[in-house]
C-alpha cells in the first residue's frame, strides 16, 4: 500500500509539472479565484441595486415633485420623468422595471383625505428585483405622503413596529454572498475541468497505455490526478478567500477559516472523483467540454448557492441531495456567514464525505473498466 | 538542370533558442525529383515549409516559383501551384471523412467545378489503387493508404511543384515501392512537374535525381546519388552519408556486427500460443504461435495494421486475448500482475512520454514509478543520458525533441528499471541511420552482455536483418519464421526486402498496386492555372462548410450533447431555478402566548410563503437554530404583546432575519412586513381600533406575468444562456482541435483565406445551433406552457444573429488557446459568468455597476435576452426591439473581424 500511495505521490507531482507548462491553464485558474471571484461579487447585486424606475407625473404639484426627488439613487437609479406614452414602451424594451404614475389632482386628493391612487407598473419579468422593488416604493411613496400630510393633519401612527435584524450581513451587502458563492461555483468547475482534461490528456497522447504497462494500478493513476488537482484548487482557495475576499472586497468572516478549508477538501474529493468520472466516460475533449457542462451547470445553480433551495420544486432539492455542491453550499454558508462550528455543520461534512468516497468508488471502478476495456 | 524552382538564401530559422536551420543558401532544381536527405531534427521539414510558404520566413530569401515567399501577393499567386504534403501520416486528412471526401474537399478548396472534380478524383484513386476504397474513412486506412491518399489530395490541382515532406517514414516496404512507383508514373505524366521530398531512408533516395544532404540546420553537399556516391568514395548512400558528417560525429561510428547468440538452457521468455484477438467480428491477429528463448533478439516485420501492434499489448497484458494464451517467464501473461511488470520494458509505437516535463523528469518519474532505490536514482539516470545520448537535451520538453532523439528517450524510459525482457514496437521508425546503428548497438549490448530478452517489432529490413529469428506478419497471420539468411534462402531471393516482397505478394494474391504497370491515363486537360486565385471565394469556404458538417454528423456523441443536452439542461433549470422565495421556514419565541400573539403567528403560518418550525424557547436556542440555516426568520413577541396591542400602547415585535443570502433576506423582510400590516389591518377591524388608513394607495400592476412565477421569467431566459455555452464550446474545440491535429496546415498551404475558413467552419455549427433553438422553443412551449406572444419569425431571426455571434465567440476564444483544454477552460468560464451573472438573467444590466456593467453591455447574451423575454411575454414587435437586433447584428462583423486578425495564415 505504501508503494501505491508513493506511486500516486509521484504521479501527482509530475501531473503538477504538466499543469505549470500549461500557461493558458494557469492563467484561467488564477483569473477565476482573482478577478472572476472581485467582478463577480461588485457587479451582481441580488438585493435591490440601481433599478430602472421611470415616473410619469400628471400632478407637477409639490408632493409629486417630492415624491419623485425621494428616488434619490442606491436603491434606485434616478428616475427618468416621461410622459405616460413612453412609459409602456420603456417597459417593454426592458429599460425600466418600474413605471410610477401620479395621477392629476393627487395632490389635492390626498389632502382632501379620498386616498388617490398611484399605479406603479412592474415588469415582472425580472422577478427578484420586481417584488423587493415594490415593496421599496410603497415605503419610500407613503412615507413621503405621510410627511407631507402630518404638516397638515396629524396621523395616529400605528403602535405596533416590527424591529427587524438581519443577522450575519446587517447591510445585506451582497458581495459577501457573492463572493463566496463565486468561489464555490470556481471549485466545482475547475476541479471538475482539471482532472477529466488531465485524464482524457493522457488518454489522447497514449501516455495512459504507457502508464497500465508499468507496475502501477487503476487507483495510483487516479489517485495521483485527484489529489494534485484538488490541492491546486484547494490552495487557490484559500488564497482567494484571504486576498480577494478577505482583504479587498473586505467581507468580514464570520466563522473558522480552517473548517471552511476542511469542507472544501472534501468538496474537491467529490468534484475531482467527478472530473475522473466524466473523463472515462467521454472519448474526446470535446466530448468532456460538452458532458462538463452538462453536469456542472446544474450543479451551480440547482445547489442553493445562486437562488434559495426552498423555493425548488420538491423533486429537484431532493435529488440535489446526492450532489455534494448541495451541501457545500450550506457549509459554506453556515461557517462563513454564521459563524457556525463544527457542532452545527457535522452534518453537512458527514454527508459530504459519504458522496465523496461514493463518487470515488464509482469512478474507480468506472475507470478500471475503462481501461481494461481500451485496445 | 538550368533551371531552379526554389531558391534559398542565408536563410535562418530558430524555436525558442534552438536553431533549426543555419544560414542556408541552396538552389534546388526544377523539372526533377529533389531529395532532401538527412537524419530527423536536421532542419529538412522546416526548410520545405518555408518553400511552401507555410510558415513564417524569419531571415534570408526564400523564393518560390519565381517570386519572394515574403510577399504576401506573390505566396497567394503561386499557391494553386505547389502541394504540400506535411510530415506524419494523414496529418493533414480528416480521419472521419471517407477517401473520396477528402479528396473531395481538396478540389473544392482549389475552386474546381463538380465535374472536373469528379473526373480527376476518378482518375486519381483509379491509378492509386484506392477506387476500392472510396468510402472507407481515412482513420480506417493502412498507413501507407493514408499517405496514397495525401498524394491524391495533393494532386488535385496538378501543381508545378510537388513538396512531400518525408512521405514513406513508417510505411512498410511493398507500400513503399507502390508509393515510389505511383510517384514516378505521375512524373511520367507530367515531366515539367517538380518534386521535392526529404527521406531518412537512403535507400529510397538513391532514386532520386538531386540530393541535398543536411544535418544540423546546415547543407553538407548537394549533387546527383551518383556524385555523392564519388566524391565520398562509398559504396552505398547510407555509407556515404555517414562520410559526409562532420568529423566529430562521425566518430566511434562503424559497421554493426552482430555477436552470435550463445543459447541458453532455462526456458523460453515468451511463448505465444493461438493467441488470437477479435474486435467485433474483424480478426485482428488470427492464431499467432511462437517461442522466444532468453537472450533472444526476435524481430516482428509487417505492414502497417497487420496485428504487430495488438500482438503486443496482448504480450503485455493490456489486452485479454480472444482466444490463446501468452506465457512470459512460464508464467501466463496477467494485466494485474505488479511483478511481471516490473520484469518488462515497453516500448509504445506512438511516442508516449509526457511531451510537458524535460527528458530528466521523465527519466527520473519512471526510475521512480519502478520503484528503484532513491540513492540510485539519479546515478541510473546519468548513466542512461551518458549510453543514449540524451546529454544536451536534458532540460527540454519532451515535445519538442526530434523524433529520432525522443525515440531514444523512449528506449532509455523503457530500460531504466533494468527489466528481464524488452517489448519494442517499432522503436526506430523515423530514427536516422546513424542514431539507428547506435540504437541497435544498445539492443545487441542488451541482449549478449545483460541477457535481455528483446521482442522488437520493425519495418526496416536492415534492421530485421540483426535479428536472431523474425516472423514475417500480415493481416494478423504469421507468413513465415525463421532466422533471416534461412528466409532469403527459401525464397531464393537477394535480399530479406525482396523476400517479404515476395511473402506478401504471395499473400495478398496480387502483385503490387492494382494496374502498376498500366500506362498513365490520358493527360486529362490540365487546366492552366489560375492566374491569382480570388479574394474570396464561395466555393472555398462551402467546401470548409460542408466538411465540418460531415464532420459534425459523424461524430454522434458530439451531436447529441449538442442537442439533446441543451434540452436536459433546459428541463433542469427550467423547473430548477426559481426566483421565487417561498417555503421560508420561521419559528417564534412567544414570551407572550395569549391570543393575540398566537393570532399574529397564526396570520404568519397562514401565508403560502412561510413554513412554521416548532417554537423558540430561548434567545440562545433561536441563536443557535439561525446559525445552523435552520430557521430563516425568528419572531420574538415580547411579553405583554397582546394587552399592549389592546390599549394601543406601542410594543415592538422583534424579526431576525437570515442575511447569508441577502436577496432572499430582504424578501423575506418585504413578507414579513406585508404580514405585519395585514394583522394589524384585521386587529384593527375586529377590536375596533382606530383604523391606520394610509393617506394614498399604490396600485402595483404587474406586467407580463401577473403570477410572478418564475417559470414565465426564466424559461425565456434560459434559452439564450444554452444558446451562449454550447454552440460557443464546439466552435472552439472544433478550431483548436484542427491545430491539435494538424489539418490546420490545409489553412496555410491552400488558397483558402482565413474568413473562408472561419465562416465556414461556423456554418455548420450555426446550423446545430439553430436545431436546438427550435427544440428549446418547443420545450418552452409545450412542457414549460410559456406562450410564444410575439412572432415565431422573429424570434428566430433574433436566434440566427445570436448564435451567429456565439459561434463567433467561440471562434475568438479559439485564436488564443492552443490546446482543446484550453479553449474550453477559457470559453467556459468567459461565457459562463458572463451569461449567468452579467447578461440580465436575474438583474437588468442597466441595474449592474463597474465591470460587470461593462462585460454585460458588450456581451451579446444581454440583448437576446431582452429579445426573448419581449417576444415570449412581452407579445413585442420587432420595430419595439430594433435596438437590440441592430446591437446584436453589431457584434457579428465584430467578432469575425477581431478572428480573422488574431487567426495566422502561416506557421509560426
Amino acid at each position: 500500500m505504501r508503494k501505491r500511495l508513493l506511486n500516486a505521490w509521484r504521479l501527482g507531482l509530475k501531473e503538477l509539472m504538466s499543469l505549470w507548462n500549461d500557461k493558458v491553464l494557469l492563467i484561467m485558474i488564477v483569473w477565476a479565484f482573482s478577478g472572476g471571484i472581485y467582478s463577480a461579487a461588485t457587479a451582481t447585486s441580488q438585493e435591490l441595486h440601481n433599478a430602472p424606475i421611470a415616473i410619469v407625473d400628471e400632478d407637477r404639484s409639490v408632493l409629486s415633485g417630492r415624491i419623485a426627488d425621494a428616488f434619490y439613487g442606491l436603491y434606485f437609479r434616478l428616475p427618468d420623468m416621461i410622459t405616460e406614452a413612453r412609459g409602456d414602451a420603456g417597459l417593454d424594451a426592458g429599460l425600466y422595471t418600474f413605471v410610477m404614475v401620479i395621477p392629476p389632482d393627487f395632490e389635492r386628493d390626498v389632502l382632501a383625505g379620498v386616498q388617490p391612487s398611484i399605479q406603479v407598473n412592474i415588469d415582472a419579468m425580472r422577478v427578484s428585483q420586481a417584488f423587493i422593488g415594490a415593496g421599496y416604493i410603497q415605503n419610500i411613496v407613503l412615507g413621503e405622503v405621510g410627511e407631507f400630510v402630518q404638516h397638515r393633519r396629524s396621523e395616529a401612527a400605528s403602535p405596533i413596529t416590527l424591529a427587524p435584524t438581519v443577522m450575519f450581513n446587517p447591510n445585506m451587502t451582497s458581495s459577501w454572498f457573492g463572493s463566496v458563492m463565486e468561489i464555490i461555483n470556481n471549485v466545482t468547475m475547475l476541479s471538475v475541468i482539471l482532472t477529466g482534461a488531465a485524464l482524457i490528456r493522457e488518454r489522447e497522447h497514449g501516455t495512459l497505455e504507457h502508464l497500465l504497462v508499468m507496475p502501477l494500478g487503476a487507483f495510483e493513476i487516479m489517485l495521483a490526478k485527484v489529489w494534485s488537482m484538488a490541492l491546486v484548487v484547494w490552495i487557490a482557495v484559500g488564497l482567494s478567500l484571504y486576498f480577494v475576499v478577505g482583504r479587498v472586497l473586505d467581507v468580514p468572516i464570520a466563522g473558522s477559516i480552517p473548517l471552511f478549508m476542511a469542507g472544501t477538501l472534501v468538496q474537491l474529493l467529490a468534484t475531482t472523483s467527478l472530473g475522473i468520472f466524466i473523463g472515462t466516460l467521454s472519448r474526446n475533449m470535446p466530448q468532456l467540454g460538452l458532458m462538463m457542462i452538462l453536469v456542472v451547470l446544474p450543479l451551480q445553480l440547482l445547489s442553493g448557492g445562486m437562488t434559495p433551495r426552498e423555493s425548488m420544486p420538491e423533486v429537484v432539492q431532493n435529488i440535489m441531495l446526492f450532489a455534494p455542491t448541495t451541501h457545500f453550499v450550506s457549509l459554506a454558508q453556515a461557517v462563513l456567514y454564521r459563524g457556525a462550528g463544527l457542532d452545527v455543520v457535522w452534518p453537512s461534512l458527514l454527508a459530504m464525505a459519504g458522496i465523496a468516497l461514493a463518487f470515488f468508488g464509482a469512478s474507480l471502478l468506472m475507470f478500471r473498466r475503462s481501461i481494461a476495456a481500451q485496445g | 538542370m538550368t533551371e531552379t524552382v526554389a531558391r534559398l538564401a542565408g536563410v535562418g530559422l530558430r524555436y525558442g533558442n534552438t536553431v533549426a536551420l543555419d544560414d542556408i543558401t541552396l538552389d534546388i532544381p526544377a523539372g526533377c525529383m529533389a531529395g532532401l536527405i538527412g537524419p530527423d531534427g536536421v532542419g529538412k521539414s522546416s526548410l520545405l515549409a518555408l518553400v511552401a510558404g507555410v510558415r513564417v520566413i524569419q531571415q534570408g530569401g526564400v523564393e518560390t516559383l519565381g517570386g519572394d515567399m515574403r510577399d504576401r501577393r506573390h505566396r497567394s499567386a503561386v499557391c494553386p501551384r505547389i502541394a504540400y504534403m506535411p510530415q506524419g501520416l494523414g496529418r493533414n486528412l480528416y480521419m472521419t471523412l471517407s477517401v473520396f471526401e477528402n479528396v473531395d474537399f481538396f478540389g473544392r478548396l482549389f475552386g474546381q467545378a463538380t465535374r472536373e472534380r469528379e473526373t480527376r478524383i476518378a482518375e486519381l484513386l483509379d491509378s492509386t489503387g484506392l477506387a476500392a476504397f472510396r468510402d472507407r474513412p481515412a482513420g480506417k486506412l493502412s498507413g501507407g493508404m493514408k499517405q496514397k491518399l495525401g498524394l491524391c489530395c495533393a494532386l488535385i490541382h496538378d501543381p508545378d511543384l510537388l513538396i512531400l515532406d518525408e512521405p514513406t517514414t513508417g510505411v512498410d516496404p511493398l507500400s513503399r515501392r507502390q508509393f515510389w512507383q505511383l510517384i514516378d508514373r505521375i512524373r511520367a505524366r507530367r515531366p515539367d512537374m517538380s518534386v521535392l521530398v526529404s527521406s531518412a531512408y537512403m535507400g529510397e533516395a538513391a532514386g532520386f535525381d538531386w540530393l541535398a544532404a543536411m544535418d544540423d540546420g546546415r547543407v553538407l553537399a548537394t549533387g546527383t546519388p551518383a556524385e555523392l556516391l564519388a566524391r565520398t568514395g562509398a559504396k552505398d548512400l547510407d555509407a556515404a552519408f555517414i562520410e559526409l558528417l562532420p568529423l566529430a560525429k562521425r566518430q566511434g561510428h562503424e559497421a554493426l556486427v552482430v555477436p552470435p547468440r550463445v543459447a541458453q538452457a532455462d526456458g523460453p521468455a515468451i511463448v505465444a500460443e493461438g493467441l488470437t484477438m477479435r474486435f467485433g467480428d474483424f480478426t485482428a491477429v488470427d492464431h499467432v504461435d511462437f517461442e522466444i528463448g532468453r537472450g533472444e533478439i526476435f524481430g516482428f516485420l509487417g505492414s502497417n495494421g497487420c496485428g504487430k501492434t495488438t500482438t503486443m499489448k496482448m504480450l503485455t497484458g493490456l489486452l485479454p486475448p480472444s482466444e490463446g494464451r501468452a506465457l512470459l517467464f512460464g508464467h501466463v501473461v496477467d494485466g494485474g500482475d505488479m511483478d511481471t511488470r516490473k520484469r518488462v520494458g515497453f516500448m509504445t509505437q506512438a511516442f508516449s512520454l509526457y511531451g510537458e516535463l524535460s527528458v530528466r523528469q521523465n527519466l527520473v518519474l519512471h526510475a521512480q514509478l519502478f520503484h528503484l532505490p532513491a540513492a540510485g536514482i539519479a546515478a541510473r539516470v546519468d548513466e542512461m543520458v551518458g549510453r543514449f545520448g540524451l546529454a544536451e537535451y536534458l532540460d527540454t520538453q519532451a515535445a519538442g525533441l526530434p523524433l529520432g532523439i525522443r525515440q531514444r528517450l523512449s528506449l532509455a524510459v523503457a530500460v531504466i528499471h533494468k527489466p528481464d525482457m524488452l517489448i519494442l514496437d517499432e522503436p526506430t521508425s523515423g530514427v536516422d541511420p546513424v542514431a539507428r546503428d547506435g540504437f541497435w548497438r544498445l539492443l545487441i549490448e542488451l541482449s549478449r552482455k545483460d541477457g535481455v530478452t528483446i521482442f522488437v517489432s520493425t519495418h526496416f529490413m536492415n534492421e530485421g536483418e540483426r535479428c536472431d529469428r523474425i516472423s514475417l506478419m500480415h493481416a494478423g497471420r504469421v507468413l513465415a519464421s525463421d532466422t533471416p539468411a534461412a528466409l532469403i534462402a527459401r525464397r531464393g531471393a537477394a535480399s530479406l526486402e525482396e523476400a517479404f516482397i515476395a511473402y506478401l505478394e504471395e499473400a495478398t494474391g496480387d502483385g503490387a498496386a492494382p494496374g502498376p504497370e498500366a500506362p498513365p491515363p490520358a493527360t486529362a486537360a490540365p487546366t492552366p492555372p489560375a492566374a491569382r486565385p480570388a479574394a474570396f471565394s464561395r466555393r472555398r469556404l462551402l467546401a470548409y462548410a460542408r466538411r465540418e458538417w460531415l464532420e459534425v454528423l459523424r461524430d454522434p456523441v458530439r451531436l447529441t450533447f449538442a442537442l439533446l443536452g441543451s434540452v436536459i439542461l433546459v428541463l433542469i433549470l427550467g423547473y430548477g431555478i426559481s426566483m421565487d422565495v417561498e417555503d421560508l421556514k420561521f419559528a417564534v419565541l412567544d414570551r407572550d402566548d395569549t391570543p393575540e400573539s398566537r393570532a399574529y403567528i397564526e396570520n404568519m403560518a397562514g401565508s403560502r410563503y412561510f413554513i412554521e418550525q416548532p417554537p423558540l424557547i430561548s434567545v440562545e436556542e433561536l441563536d443557535r437554530r439561525m446559525r445552523a440555516g435552520e430557521l430563516s426568520v425568528a419572531l420574538e413577541i415580547p411579553p405583554e404583546f397582546g394587552r399592549r396591542l389592546r390599549s394601543g400602547r406601542a410594543v415592538e415585535i422583534g424579526v431576525w432575519v437570515d442575511g447569508a443570502m441577502p436577496f432572499r433576506a430582504e424578501t423575506t423582510l418585504g413578507y414579513v412586513q406585508g404580514l405585519h400590516a395585514d394583522f394589524l389591518q384585521q386587529a384593527a377591524v375586529r377590536e375596533g381600533l382606530p383604523a391606520t388608513a394610509h393617506p394614498a394607495k399604490l396600485d402595483m400592476r404587474y406586467r407580463y406575468n401577473q403570477d410572478f412565477r418564475s417559470v414565465f421569467a426564466m424559461v425565456p431566459a434560459v434559452i439564450p444562456l444554452l444558446l451562449t455555452f454550447i454552440p460557443a464550446i464546439l466552435m472552439a474545440v472544433g478550431v483548436v482541435r484542427e491545430k491539435e491535429l494538424g489539418s490546420i496546415t490545409n489553412l496555410y498551404a491552400t488558397p483558402v483565406t482565413r474568413l473562408e475558413f472561419l465562416i465556414g467552419k461556423q456554418l455548420p455549427y450555426i446550423a446545430v445551433s439553430m436545431v436546438s433553438f427550435y427544440g428549446l422553443v418547443a420545450l418552452a412551449v409545450f412542457v414549460f406552457e410559456v406562450p410564444l406572444k410575439g412572432s415565431l419569425l422573429s424570434l428566430s431571426l433574433g436566434a440566427l444573429i445570436f448564435v451567429t455571434a456565439t459561434t463567433g465567440l467561440g471562434l475568438l476564444m479559439s485564436s488564443f488557446a492552443r490546446t482543446q483544454i484550453a479553449a474550453l477552460a477559457a470559453t467556459a468560464v468567459v461565457t459562463m459568468l458572463a451569461t449567468v451573472t452579467f447578461s440580465g438573467l436575474t438583474h437588468p444590466v442597466s441595474s449592474l455597476e463597474g465591470v460587470g456593467r461593462t462585460i454585460g453591455t458588450f456581451f451579446p447574451a444581454t440583448y437576446f435576452l431582452n429579445i426573448s423575454r419581449g417576444l415570449f411575454t412581452k407579445a413585442l414587435e420587432m420595430r419595439d426591439l430594433y435596438a437590440d437586433f441592430l446591437a446584436l447584428l453589431a457584434f457579428v462583423p465584430v467578432l469575425t473581424l477581431l478572428s480573422v486578425w488574431l487567426l495566422k495564415k502561416q506557421e509560426r
